[in-house]
């Protein structure tokens, strides 16, 4: 994986291992079903209005948890607001904290990972005990408490509040990123490219950048794709306990969190939410998965 | 051996220092006055703001504060809340439960996971594989609060097989299907683990051995195969453990389950710092001994890997 890997195709060209990998991609079903769903996600998440006319805020008492009917598809919530109209608008909320969380992990993770990786010495030991120290907080716990500290000081902006959960992920998930890049920058480093490139007397910025960057990114993408779903996870369970987002938001956990008092007589309030964010999820695990056999050379 | 695991336990001091700080650090020194909303909605009178800042010393400076804290805690007080309560004594009641709760879970996800992980490696790409891969993925997909909602409307409510929540003091049956919601995500990574471990080992070199001296092949499959293809899944489980404890949170709030999470959870709406400090103290402790412990089992396991 560390050397600039080339297979040779079946039109007798040379590929690189991303190219490889994508030629591999497009002929499992899996992925075309797991790319299908996400650009109907992604749709439904950059023009919600095309889904539905109904503002997912506004709200009439007089029709609180009214079920499902042809004027409102999956009925409505504890306050008379739609609840198709809230789970198409959550799309959007919930794809955007998932994918910012992820692009925050990989970029802080691979920069330090890299840094250590190829500095060593006590540039590394002191990089990766900061790592273990944030690696020793239990996800949810140590979310729950960062959250709640910085819960008041970011007032009732939806910027505000979703910034502190992508911010929240981040700071505790970065330390895995940077475990995968480290090890994959030591052993790039004593590769013969890495030499090659240092004789020739490239910058270490140079070398990090140009040289090892593009050999040891693999496997971070691979964790990144999974990564991505198990934060769009994080972020409604973490909003389902009340810290996590919460309501001038709309998003699929705030929806469950609120369901909950309503399990008995409106079910439909969890179920609707609760699929599309299974469906979700699914959809990147399944994306994950088969990105992870494409880009391990041993499965081929 | 014995120096390695000197040298992991000297590791863990930095490590633990530095993640306790910042607990620390963001319990108390961020959220503004811990003691605003103790006298209910008048501002606390003077005397008691003087006596309650010199009692738990929040006139001091943060690092003496955390520096104290930690004197105590190696002499195993975890100090007393602002109610008076004992924190070790609160601890030492939601504790059981939660380790209860997490031992369920773990069994579940080892008997189920590694007989659906030997089961589908030894027959890669076979009807019974693509159902567990496909169930797997399922899984993993689904968060576990709705797990947990799902089987607890359907069992609980619509069914009425078990009781929707658990009772004060749950034995280990009550405690079954929360065990299962609790380890679910995992069990699907066991029963993955397994699989991959157990594919992998059937073309090594001691299986046609094996074979070879004509043993039975449920003979090379039980003791043979299985017994070293188990040793990723004992050191993930052992990981796991520590992280089921720390995200028993949902669990126990689906089911009420008085356990650590719901402790934790309450404390922190009440501002009660000196009670989320200790729970979170104590289960990064858990955390990190766990996996040193899997470590070092890693070795026993293993003759192969030397610890130095």
């Amino acid at each position: 994986m560390t050397d600039p890997t080339t297979a040779v195709g079946t039109g007798g060209r040379t590929r690189s291992l991303g190219a490889d990998a994508w030629h591999d991609l497009r002929r499992r079903p899996l992925f075309l079903v797991a790319a299908g769903l996400i650009t109907f996600l992604l749709v439904m998440a950059a023009f919600p209005q095309l889904f539905t006319s109904v503002d997912p805020t506004v709200g009439d008492l007089s029709r609180a948890r009214e079920d499902p009917s042809a004027q409102a598809w999956f009925g409505y919530d504890h306050l008379g607001r739609d609840v198709f109209a809230r789970t198409v608008y959550g799309t959007r909320v919930s794809i955007v904290v998932g994918v910012l969380a992820t692009t925050a992990v990989v970029g802080v993770g691979a920069v330090m990972g890299l840094v250590a990786g190829f500095a060593g010495g006590w540039v590394d030991a002191l990089l990766a005990r900061i790592a273990d120290v944030f690696f020793g907080l239990p996800f949810i716990l140590g979310a729950i408490v960062v959250l709640a500290t910085f819960r008041a000081s970011v007032g009732q902006s939806v910027i505000g509040i979703s910034g502190l959960v992508i911010g929240t992920i981040g700071l505790l998930s970065w330390p895995i990123v940077m475990r995968i890049m480290r090890s994959a920058a030591i052993s790039a480093r004593s590769q013969d490219y890495v030499k090659a490139a240092r004789a020739l007397g490239a910058s270490p910025w140079r070398i990090i950048y140009r040289h090892m960057l593009p050999n040891t990114i693999a496997p971070v993408m691979v964790y990144a794709t999974i990564a991505l779903a198990a934060f769009i996870g994080a972020e409604a369970t973490l909003s389902y306990l009340g810290v996590g987002l919460r309501d001038p938001v709309v998003s699929w956990g705030v929806m469950i969190s609120e369901a909950q008092s309503y399990l008995r007589t409106s079910p439909h309030l969890l179920l609707f939410p609760g699929a599309f964010l299974v469906v979700t999820v699914l959809a990147f695990v399944l994306l994950g998965d088969a990105v992870r056999d494409a880009f391990d050379p041993k499965g081929r | 051996m014995g120096r390695y695991v000197l040298r992991r336990l000297l590791q863990l001091v930095p490590v633990f220092l530095g993640t306790t700080f910042l607990i620390y650090f963001m319990v108390w020194a961020l959220p503004g006055d811990p003691l605003a909303g103790k006298c209910g909605d008048q501002t606390c009178p003077p005397a008691f703001v003087e006596r309650m800042r010199e009692e738990y010393g929040l006139d001091r400076s943060i690092v003496v504060q955390y520096l104290t804290y930690l004197g105590n805690l190696l002499r195993g007080d975890f100090g007393e809340n602002f109610r008076g309560q004992e924190v070790a004594t609160l601890i030492a009641n939601a504790y059981p439960v939660t380790i209860k709760l997490a031992v369920v879970a773990l069994v579940i996800q080892a008997i189920i996971g590694l007989t659906a992980g030997v089961l589908t490696g030894l027959r890669p790409g076979g009807f019974l594989d693509n159902v567990v891969l496909t169930a797997t993925l399922f899984l993993v997909a689904v968060p576990v609060f709705v797990t947990g909602y799902v089987l607890q409307s359907v069992l609980g409510l619509r069914l009425g097989l078990i009781p929707p929540t658990v009772p004060a003091d749950p034995g280990f049956v009550d405690l079954i299907v929360p065990g299962y919601v609790l380890g679910s995500l995992s069990l699907a990574y066991v029963a993955r683990l397994t699989r991959t471990s157990i594919a992998e080992n059937l073309r090594a070199d001691y299986v046609r051995t094996a074979t070879a001296k004509g043993l039975t092949r449920s003979r090379v499959v039980g003791v043979h195969l299985t017994r070293n293809s188990a040793i990723p899944v004992v050191t993930f489980l052992g990981a796991d453990f520590g992280t089921l404890m720390g995200g028993a949170i949902v669990t126990e709030g689906i089911f009420n389950v008085r356990g650590i999470g719901g402790l934790i959870f309450g404390s922190i709406q009440r501002l009660d710092g000196v009670v989320v400090t200790g729970v979170v103290v104590l289960l990064v402790m858990i955390y990190l001994l766990a996996n040193l412990v899997v470590d070092i089992t890693y070795a026993l396991l293993d003759p192969r890997i030397r610890l130095d």
